[in-house]
């Protein structure tokens, strides 16, 4: 039988699951989740007490003695692997937001959703007075909700266009940043240092008690988003086109923006804030793999960034860690003028 | 092409010669009234071409007959059932739609474009099957655009591009396709290369319904026309007897003579101008 030349080598399953996979993503993919690993090992090594790969390796095998394991097991792992989990969570939301607003500017921590959960931490800790971990991600989580909700109504009204999200988005984005200035402002020093540095994003201190619900939210909407991604590569070509093959493009639209969102919110009930990786990863991982056709790559690409990231706030000034949020912003603040300049080129 | 849903539908096909058609539908963008009690059948097999003036409602009624749009009143019938009934994926097993304007995403190439058409045969088991594969060949054969399977899509020429868009529909393996001004953009050898394969996929079995500007080419390939007017239908038929210089005026405010085409025999349009 004659074969198609698709341009791109692919992988072709033909058991129970008859499966086409392009093979430039089965190896970007795999060198990402690699280095990933490497990242992981190398920051559990880190820290205020210096570990051996040897010691790290014996203490995730169960076979080192109460301090390695406790520092390793339970004091770094979760940190290690929430960034990992997370990462990959923020970087699909990222890719989910981005196609169906046809916009690499449209990417969730542009479009309010953060804002939104940060306004919800605040009321929380500054309002209701409630500084609890749960009680402050339930307002994060809630805000972010809430947010998503508002943009989608008045973005969605009728008719529906990408870049009509993300104007609505900024537009709420900013008044809730004000917002959230006034409500800082308007408290004690202290409670407002505390609320602060939670609007920061940082994985300091996490132990499995904080991130495993969070990490399990994030997985199942990662297997949502995978279902979804045929769909959503349908919605690229246009509505009408997307329609004529039988998406159902309004519901699925809805399904898309619903996990897009769990998965920003998610994490950012439990870290806080944390910017770029939505932004940047599905569009760098785009450069390596040549296409659009998978999420999975994306969140391959999150995976790495986000530790990365937060490997780079615990090294990058002595004595002190800074949150990873910060690291993050400040990178993700250079690539998105870098970003706003080439749209613009384009444009004029 | 269309031999096995054929079959399929020998049954359930009720006695009518047509598969597609409306029942005095409404057609609406909010407030804005289209069409009403628009009533057109599309005849089984034929080569229909749908013509009239800009917004006279030509491609909201291609919109409305492939489910994109759905009717304020009547109904809208695919084999003898009314087209809200199924589900979007049957319809886009029976109904293959050429868009207007489409986008292809960055970086795709060809043939995993054309490869998109197969989505309603597909589930997330079943993503890539050897029918998929045989489909994919046989559109790219038909269309004339193997060689260009490997090349990136934003790099072809307008001619290039739609024959692949056109492969991607023909992929979807439909006994009804609906083309929506298939040759704006083309130059004239392209938009006669276009036509002529419609011509063929008409001659093989297909059902074509196109909605086209040029009334000469509209003339002399259809065979059956649909003339529209502020949503309604002006004239329908055979274009060798509809077309005539009292229509061309009465639709497109445009006086005319009418010769005959030395080549396919059919009416060919001539302005007069003022």
């Amino acid at each position: 039988m004659r074969h198609i030349d698709f341009g791109r080598g692919y992988v072709r399953l033909k058991g129970l699951l008859k499966w086409r996979i392009d093979t430039r993503n089965i190896v970007v993919t795999a060198i990402l989740l690699s280095v990933t690993v490497i990242a992981a090992m190398f920051a559990l090594t880190m820290g205020s007490v210096e570990l051996t790969v040897r010691e790290v390796l014996a203490a995730l095998t169960g076979q080192a003695e109460g301090t390695a394991d406790t520092i390793v097991v339970e004091w770094r792992l979760p940190r290690v692997i929430a960034a990992i989990i997370f990462g990959a969570g923020l970087s699909v939301s990222g890719a989910i937001f981005q196609s169906i607003t046809r916009n690499p500017l449209g990417s969730p921590d542009i479009i309010g959703f953060s804002s939104g959960s940060y306004t919800g931490a605040l009321f929380v800790m500054l309002v209701l007075g409630s500084t609890s971990y749960m009680n402050v991600a339930a307002g994060a989580l809630a805000g972010g909700f809430l947010t998503a909700v508002l943009i989608y109504l008045f973005a969605f009204r009728k008719g529906t266009q990408g870049f009509r999200l993300i104007i609505v988005g900024i537009a709420i984005s900013t008044i809730l940043s004000s917002l959230n200035s006034m409500l800082l402002i308007r408290n004690e020093a202290e409670v407002a240092l505390t609320a602060a540095a939670w609007g920061a994003g940082s994985l300091n201190g996490m132990d499995w008690g904080q991130v495993l619900p969070a990490m399990i939210v994030v997985i199942f909407f990662l297997i949502c988003a995978w279902a979804m991604n045929r769909p959503l590569r349908e919605m690229e070509l246009g509505n009408d086109t997307a329609m004529s093959h039988g998406v159902r493009i309004e519901r699925s639209r809805f399904v898309l923006i619903f996990i897009g969102m769990a998965l920003t919110a998610a994490p950012t009930a439990v870290m806080g804030p944390v910017s770029f990786v939505a932004l940047a990863a599905p569009q760098i991982v785009k450069r390596f793999t040549g296409n659009e056709e998978s999420l999975i790559p994306s969140a391959a690409m999150g995976a790495l960034l986000l530790p990365a990231a937060d490997i780079l706030a615990q090294s990058i000034v002595q004595d002190a860690i800074l949150p990873v949020g910060i690291v993050t912003l400040s990178l993700g603040g250079g690539y998105l003028l870098w970003l706003l300049f080439r749209q613009a080129r384009s444009v004029y | 092409m269309a031999t096995q849903s054929d079959a399929e539908n020998q049954s359930s096909a009720v006695q009518h010669d047509s598969r597609l058609w409306t029942e005095d539908i409404t057609l609406q963008y909010d407030d804005r009234i289209i069409s009403q009690n628009l009533s057109v059948t599309i005849p089984h097999k034929s080569f229909t071409v749908i013509v009239g003036p800009n917004a006279c409602g030509k491609s909201t009624l291609l919109r409305a007959l492939s489910k994109l749009l759905k009717p304020t009143a009547g109904n809208v019938f695919l084999d003898g059932k009314d087209i809200a009934a199924y589900k979007s994926k049957e319809v886009a097993r029976k109904l293959g739609l050429l868009p207007q304007s489409s986008t292809a995403p960055d970086g795709i190439t060809a043939a995993n474009l054309v490869a998109h058409g197969r989505y309603p045969h597909q589930n997330l088991v079943r993503q890539w099957t050897d029918a998929d594969e045989a489909a994919v060949l046989s559109a790219m054969d038909v269309t004339n655009t193997t060689n260009l399977s490997n090349r990136f899509v934003d790099e072809l020429s307008g001619g290039q591009r739609q024959r692949i868009w056109l492969a991607m529909v023909l992929a979807q393996e439909t006994p009804v396709m609906l083309l929506d001004e298939p040759t704006t953009f083309l130059d004239i050898a392209h938009q006669i290369e276009l036509l002529e394969l419609f011509k063929d996929l008409n001659q093989q079995g297909n059902t074509l319904v196109a909605v086209l500007h040029d009334l000469n080419h509209a003339a002399r390939y259809a065979n059956h026309m649909i003339a529209m007017k502020d949503g309604q239908i002006a004239a329908q038929g055979d274009p060798r007897e509809i077309v005539t210089e009292q229509l061309v005026e009465e639709v497109f405010g445009l006086r005319c003579t009418i010769m005959e085409d030395p080549v396919a025999k059919t009416p060919y349009i001539i302005p007069l101008g003022r």
